[in-house]
């Protein structure tokens, strides 16, 4: 189906004209929400902004750092580099929907919590999101492909060993001795 | 970010006919070095056409034993499909040596081919580029140009002096195995030979690639031999993750025996497009793979190196970089961790 969000009219140059707002349906954490929001809204701002999920951090704000980390039909990107409107029929999965409904952690939420995984916590949504990005893309087989698979995510804080052992545990990977 | 319109079409075609009839539109596929760009003023679309939604995922076998990687696959995907892991294991390893997991998620076959530089000068509005902004100058010539070019550089008159590399790492590998850009545009499809498809600064540092307007790529062939014997993506970076290549070297090799057949080398980091030099690749055809042979090979493909102070490092860097690349695709044992 042909989408637009604007009026059919080309736009001379970028501040000529104010593009209007669009209408757009996210599917957040398996809640259907329809949000006005102008077509350079990043997804990280809409979580943020918009739906007051503010469990997804804003880092580097440019694809360096991972902070942003969410998943797309289960699988993990920076939703800082991609746009809210891209993504009207995509399920959109943040740190805030992980938890099962009765409150209890999702295992990886536990495993961070049993190993220390974080000292600030700042990149931790980031680094859980990925985390589960990482089993649900399958191809990690060791710890060595743990440590090279989430490389997308910063911990400035240098909690690097225990973030690797609470994946490593969740996912039944034996410690290299 | 500067106000941008959306549109989202349905068909290439209607694709094709948005951008022809706003030029100053753009195509967005992954988004990951376009929104960035914006983020930084550097890039202003009026509008960014959405080509997601349109069927260009596939990864089709072609008839003559090549493949078909359709422009919308992701990284990711590309890298991990099982005919180009078993077929272009090259392909699949350069892949993989990029970015982060989440990008390579995100980022598209097409659109890494036009990942601009990563060449600070070019990010920093506040500096001079003739990249950004033609006949304004250049900031790394004279700069900290510790990640910049060492071969095919623009340097004799400074309103088009550029010496940024190309960032990509896959498109060092597409090289190395020849292969072809297919585009469609208002005058119907082409294809373009990788070798043709990025070009060299030359008067014109703010052309990256040969693409006509209203063009938009729809696949990327490769040929049939995916050099799946011996094959090696050596990058060489800050960091043994998640970073842009100073150096890397995409080899291939066909061996009767311990003699060399064919021979493919491709550099990456070192030039402002993929960097293969055919005549150094043909030293090597008939002789014995050892290291021996391979440094005037090495030699042969940093002829006319030229560093800039702090990037001089990277000539002796990559001669010693090609030396091992194809050391190590001779055995096919790695000496550390890629």
């Amino acid at each position: 189906m042909q989408t637009t969000l604007s009026p059919p009219a080309p736009v001379e140059n970028a501040s000529a004209a104010l593009p209007a707002l669009g209408t757009v349906r996210l599917t957040v954490n398996g809640t259907a929400k329809t949000l006005q929001i102008a077509p350079w809204t990043t997804l990280l701002d809409a979580l943020r902004e918009y739906l007051n999920l503010t469990g997804t951090k804003k880092g580097c704000d440019h694809g360096q750092c991972g902070a942003c980390t969410v998943l797309i039909n289960g699988k993990r990107i920076n939703s800082c580099l991609t746009l809210a409107v891209m993504h009207d029929d995509h399920e959109i999965t943040s740190i805030e929907g992980l938890a099962n409904a009765d409150g209890s952690l999702h295992p990886l939420q536990t495993a961070f919590v049993d190993h220390d995984a974080f000292q600030c916590g700042y990149c931790t949504p980031g680094q859980i999101c990925s985390a589960v990005g990482l089993m649900n893309e399958g191809q990690a087989k060791s710890e060595a492909d743990v440590r090279e698979l989430m490389s997308g995510n910063i911990c400035r804080c240098g909690a690097y060993p225990h973030i690797v052992d609470a994946v490593t545990e969740v996912m039944g990977i034996e410690k290299q001795a | 970010m500067n106000p941008f319109a959306y549109s989202r079409p349905d068909s290439i075609d209607s694709a094709i006919d948005e951008l022809v009839t706003e030029p100053a539109a753009k195509f967005i596929g992954g988004g990951t070095n376009l929104i960035d760009l914006m983020k930084e003023n550097i890039e202003k679309p009026s509008r960014l056409i959405d080509i997601n939604r349109l069927p260009l995922t596939d990864i089709v076998e072609l008839p003559d034993g090549g493949l078909r990687l359709g422009a919308l696959a992701t990284n990711a995907d590309t890298a991990y499909n099982p005919l180009v892991k078993e077929r272009y294991p090259l392909l699949s390893q350069t892949i993989l040596a990029g970015a982060s997991p989440q990008l390579r998620n995100m980022a598209t076959n097409g659109g890494n081919l036009f990942q601009r530089t990563r060449c600070y000068y070019f990010y920093d509005t506040s500096m001079p580029c003739n990249k950004r902004k033609p006949g304004s100058g250049c900031g790394a010539l004279n700069g900290y140009n510790r990640i910049h070019a060492i071969l095919g550089t623009s340097d004799s008159n400074p309103l088009t002096t550029c010496i940024a590399t190309h960032p990509s790492d896959m498109c060092v590998a597409l090289a190395a195995l020849e292969a072809v850009v297919r585009v469609e545009g208002p005058n119907g499809e082409r294809t373009v030979a990788m070798a043709d498809f990025h070009r060299l600064p030359g008067n014109e540092p703010q052309y990256d690639n040969t693409l006509q307007p209203g063009e938009i790529v729809t696949a990327i062939d490769l040929p049939a031999n995916g050099f799946a014997q011996h094959y090696n993506y050596l990058k060489l970076r800050d960091r043994a993750s998640y970073a842009f290549a100073l150096v890397s070297v995409a080899a291939g090799l066909e061996l009767e025996g311990n003699t060399v057949t064919n021979a493919r080398i491709a550099l990456g980091g070192v030039a402002h497009k993929p960097w293969r030099k055919t005549e150094a690749e043909e030293l090597l055809v008939g002789k014995e793979a050892v290291a021996a042979n391979f440094r005037p090979v090495a030699e042969k493909l940093l002829e006319g190196a030229k560093g800039y102070g702090h990037n001089t490092f990277k000539i002796d860097l990559a001669k010693r970089a090609i030396v091992r690349a194809l050391t190590e695709a001779v055995t096919m044992q790695k000496a550390t961790p890629q």
